[in-house]
């Protein structure tokens, strides 16, 4: 009895492990960045670039700490531009948990407006940060422009499709 | 300069020429040439700096440098004040700030304007030097790469590589650039003021970390980077090499720097000119909590991230310069 209990509790983290382990597969495979045209007007205007959590200060220096405190295990970059014109940065953070993503996007967004994305999101007059799941999004645009944070929503959307 | 709004732009790539200039060669023309109270701090503003499209206006930063150097040496005229600092046959670098994306970096259009004057002030365009850490963030910043001496040249310390020797001083343990030890017999400082999560303010001395490979990652940056950008900033070649800063002020983060957060930024429109590297952070400082201040956040002290390496660096161990502005020759221009 208590060796058939031990196989059955083994096979149970047997399935455990091997689901995580499927999960983070596919999180890894994971491309949050939509095509040029996938949404209305941006164009995707780099290649995506990835950096490991060691390597996140060359992308990020000196803020790189607090990502790495939170547990960031990668973070994927691209750049952007609507309607030709619009220059906007695309990050992707992938954390090892949700608690992560929580802990940066409650850094310093008091005075944002919240917005409906993901688990949890805020908005800024030209940045959209948002959480869900693991994922933490910031999408950053260089001008302010009247037509710039629907624009952003929209990009942000088209991302949080993709996650 | 015959089209300064494109003469990074027609780069072509082309083999590296290192020089071999002498190393501090260029002490003795910096001492004929500069009568500059050492701890002269010039900020010189315009509010209207900014166009309607919402970018600096390309010949009101000319006039601003200008009226920013005249002021910092004293003469009427803004090519003979050039004249009176830089030598004029030998490598000039603009050490840059592209940290942080192209909004909140060392802003194109400053650079062009101190080129377009280094020329009229009979530098030879190859002798100019814009440069940074590496070629992506000079990209990044909106920079055109070019290693071509006909031109301009613009490229980073992952181009030229770094030097095999270990320089020490205190807790610094670094390789410096090539780019400083072998191109560069003068460099200016081209930092651009923001708030760091790590440093609690980059300005002049911050930027020194942009012409190092460190050791040593974690001791530069433990304790508020407090002694390290002290002690980095003493290394001489740095010390001696990097003789003025033309510190960007035209737009600046008070909070989450050094990255670009677009709700953190302004616009204080200005450039702060001096060569007392520890007078510029300590004025620096004080701009961001002024700001800070206007804006309700609470103090860097408060937040625990107080750059205390400013008093550091002027203290007796490093004489660095002077971070008691009462004492400085703080000019406003």
């Amino acid at each position: 009895m208590n060796y058939s209990r031990r196989w059955m509790l083994a096979a149970v983290a047997i399935a455990i492990v091997a689901l995580a382990a499927g999960s983070g597969c596919k999180k890894s495979k994971v491309n949050p960045f939509p095509a040029s045209g996938a949404v209305a007007g941006w164009e995707k205007t780099g290649d995506t670039r990835v950096f490991a959590a060691k390597d996140l200060w060359q992308y990020i220096d000196g803020d790189a700490e607090q990502y790495i405190s939170a547990g960031v295990i990668s973070t994927s970059t691209s750049d952007y531009k609507y309607q030709g014109q619009l220059e906007a940065v695309v990050d992707v953070h992938t954390m090892g948990s949700p608690d992560g993503a929580r802990k940066i996007l409650e850094t310093g967004t008091s005075d944002a407006k919240a917005v409906s994305l993901g688990d949890a999101g805020v908005a800024y007059e030209q940045s959209v940060i948002f959480r869900k799941g693991p994922y933490l999004v910031r999408i950053v645009a260089y001008e302010s422009t009247p037509g710039t944070p629907q624009a952003l929503m929209a990009l942000a959307h088209g991302v949080e499709a993709k996650l | 300069m015959k089209n300064r709004r494109e003469f990074l732009k027609n780069a072509a790539t082309g083999a590296l020429l290192l020089g071999s200039q002498g190393r501090f060669g260029l002490a003795s023309v910096l001492g004929q040439h500069s009568k500059t109270d050492p701890s002269r701090l010039v900020v010189a503003g315009d509010p209207a700096l900014h166009a309607k499209d919402g970018r600096p206006d390309e010949q009101r930063v000319l006039d601003l440098l200008d009226r920013a150097m005249t002021a910092y040496t004293g003469r009427d005229n803004a090519v003979e004040a050039w004249k009176r600092i830089i030598p004029r046959d030998k490598v000039i670098g603009l050490k840059v700030n592209t940290v942080g994306l192209k909004p909140i970096a060392t802003h194109l259009v400053l650079v062009l304007a101190i080129a377009e004057r280094l020329q009229q002030a009979g530098v030879r365009a190859g002798n100019i030097l814009v440069w940074e850490r590496t070629a992506e963030e000079l990209e990044a910043g909106g920079f055109t790469i070019n290693t071509n001496p006909a031109h301009i040249r613009c490229y980073g310390s992952d181009v030229s590589g770094f030097e095999d020797q270990v320089e020490t001083w205190g807790v610094a343990k670094v390789q410096l650039s090539k780019i400083l030890t072998r191109e560069c017999a003068l460099v200016l400082n081209l930092p651009v003021l923001k708030d760091h999560a790590d440093a609690g303010v980059t300005f002049a001395m911050k930027n020194m970390y942009g012409v190092i490979k460190m050791v040593d990652l974690k001791s530069l940056h433990t304790n508020i980077c407090n002694p390290g950008i002290a002690d980095v900033n003493c290394i001489p070649a740095i010390r001696e090499k990097v003789r003025l800063t033309i510190g960007d002020a035209i737009s600046a983060l008070y909070d989450g720097g050094p990255l670009f957060h677009p709700e953190h930024m302004w616009h204080p429109n200005a450039l702060m000119v001096g060569a007392d590297r520890v007078a510029l952070d300590q004025a620096a400082w004080n701009m961001i909590e002024r700001k800070r201040a206007e804006v309700g956040l609470p103090t860097l002290e408060a937040k625990g991230r107080a750059p205390r390496y400013i008093a550091t660096a002027a203290d007796a161990r490093h004489q660095l310069g002077c971070n008691d502005l009462q004492r400085c020759g703080l000019v406003e221009a």
